[in-house]
């Protein structure tokens, strides 16, 4: 197993990477951590022609708080995020969703935005984002745009970026004192892709009414899936053991998950009420 | 199309310049250019971690990798962590502890455990277990692993001494 021939590109400044982006389109793949696509290159699932590595692009590897939100670099290595004390202090949902991405020796090298622009359905960093809502920032050589989690993943190891284009950085919102996160997941072994995970996002006052609920589940449909339902019977009202479990049920009966050789259909159902449950309960503290 | 590229690589403290071609995996860099096949290949796609290696200090798949992309960086292989052909305190508790029998994922084994022991010198058995979760070994059932890699930190401790990487 070895890749096919391509030709190899490590430019030295971002404008050179979007150049080239520009040049070769769809003939080029960018090379971050290398964790998902140098494993379908070896076994020739994907064929790229030429190879952009972003490896020695200054500046794309930072981690910074910005206002309201942490920004952070495509390149940053998911290790490094693991180990930040700005992801674990204004992120505490990131933090805690990252030791669930492969074994350390990967996250050595895999990277937030190669994750998250490789758009696995069963990967932790896009339910991240999208029950965060953060902003993911879109480069090219004609500009930037910010995309919102829900126009950026599309299907299956599919986004809506363009040929032209690249993840340079992800903007998330900092916790405020009233809000609370968990992220959960389930695998036959650590390590190996979930067959569900859970992000949770609420937004609880002091007399334990929940103000707002994100609710974003991985490995039950083609990319982070928004329990829209579970979210509805969360906000507004007081928490309690009755709402945490219609919000479990609900996220259960509005998700359409595929039966596959890991799970079937049914299971993952079940999965995902335990597993809301389960998130609601550890993001209130264990109080519930 | 595809052509060679000059590359710089420090492997185990000894420079080595060579012209490779760009989809020249760096596990196969070091097994057919420079002759050190103690880094194994098992899966050749990321799962094993037989391939593992330390670049820069910290542990990669040397399959995940080309040696073009590590131009410039410093390499250590399981031939890295001897010294001058000796085995160190981690090689021995592997030794004693019976925590290889054929020998095909101990080089991954073992430089997964370096860099753990250099990071973490009193790790607990969970953070063994960890580190360890991405190199897979089929004869020990990996608890006499767990084992010497417990033994191997104590030791160290005792002798006052940190896992040295050339």
């Amino acid at each position: 197993m070895k890749p096919a021939r391509f030709d190899y590109v490590a430019p030295r400044t971002l404008d050179e990477v979007l150049a080239r982006l520009a040049e070769f389109g769809d003939d080029a793949k960018l090379l971050a951590g290398g964790q998902s696509l140098v494993p379908a290159m070896n076994m020739r699932l994907a064929r790229p022609k030429v190879l952009i590595d972003l490896g020695r692009v200054p500046d794309v590897d930072d981690i910074r708080a910005d206002n309201g939100t942490l920004v952070l670099g495509a390149l940053v290595r998911q290790r490094a995020a693991e180990r930040s004390e700005l992801v674990h202090r204004e992120t505490p949902l990131l933090a805690q969703a990252l030791p669930f991405i492969g074994h350390p020796t990967i996250r050595n090298r895999g990277t937030v935005g190669g994750s998250l622009a490789h758009a696995d359905p069963a990967a932790e960093l896009p339910a991240v984002v999208a029950a965060l809502d953060g902003d993911l920032v879109v480069a090219s050589a004609k500009g930037r745009r910010v995309v919102k989690p829900s126009a950026f993943f599309a299907s299956y190891l599919t986004t809506t970026l363009e040929p032209h284009e690249m993840l340079l950085e992800v903007r998330l919102p900092r916790a405020t004192a009233t809000s609370r996160f968990a992220f959960v997941e389930f695998s036959r072994r650590h390590g190996d892709f979930a067959l569900v995970g859970v992000a949770v996002a609420l937004d609880v006052d002091a007399t334990n009414v929940c103000r707002a609920a994100r609710v974003a589940l991985v490995g039950v449909g083609p990319g982070p899936v928004h329990a829209t339902q579970a979210e509805r019977s969360l906000a507004g009202r007081a928490v309690s053991d009755p709402v945490i479990r219609e919000a479990a049920e609900s996220a259960s009966k509005e998700i359409d998950p595929q039966t596959d050789i890991h799970a079937t259909s049914h299971y993952r159902r079940r999965l995902a009420a335990a597993l809301v449950e389960d998130a609601v309960r550890q993001a209130l503290g264990g109080k519930h | 199309m595809a052509d060679e590229i000059a590359i710089r690589i420090t492997v185990n403290g000894t420079v080595h310049e060579r012209k490779v071609e760009p989809r020249l995996l760096l596990a196969d860099f070091l097994r057919h250019e420079l002759g050190l096949t103690g880094t194994h290949l098992g899966c050749e796609h990321g799962v094993c971690g037989a391939c593992t290696v330390l670049v820069d200090g910290a542990s990669a798949r040397s399959c995940l990798l080309f040696a073009a992309q590590v131009d410039g960086a410093r390499i250590t292989t399981v031939e890295g962590l001897a010294r001058g052909g000796a085995p160190q305190p981690i090689h021995d508790a592997f030794h004693e502890h019976h925590a290889l029998q054929c020998g095909y994922c101990t080089p991954g084994f073992l430089v997964a455990v370096h860099e753990l022991l250099a990071d973490n010198p009193e790790p607990t058995e969970a953070e063994v277990r960890d580190a360890l979760s991405g190199n897979l070994c089929r004869c020990t059932g990996y608890v006499n692993i767990l084992a010497a890699v417990l033994d191997a930190a104590s030791r160290l401790r005792a002798s006052g001494q940190r896992p040295a990487l050339r």
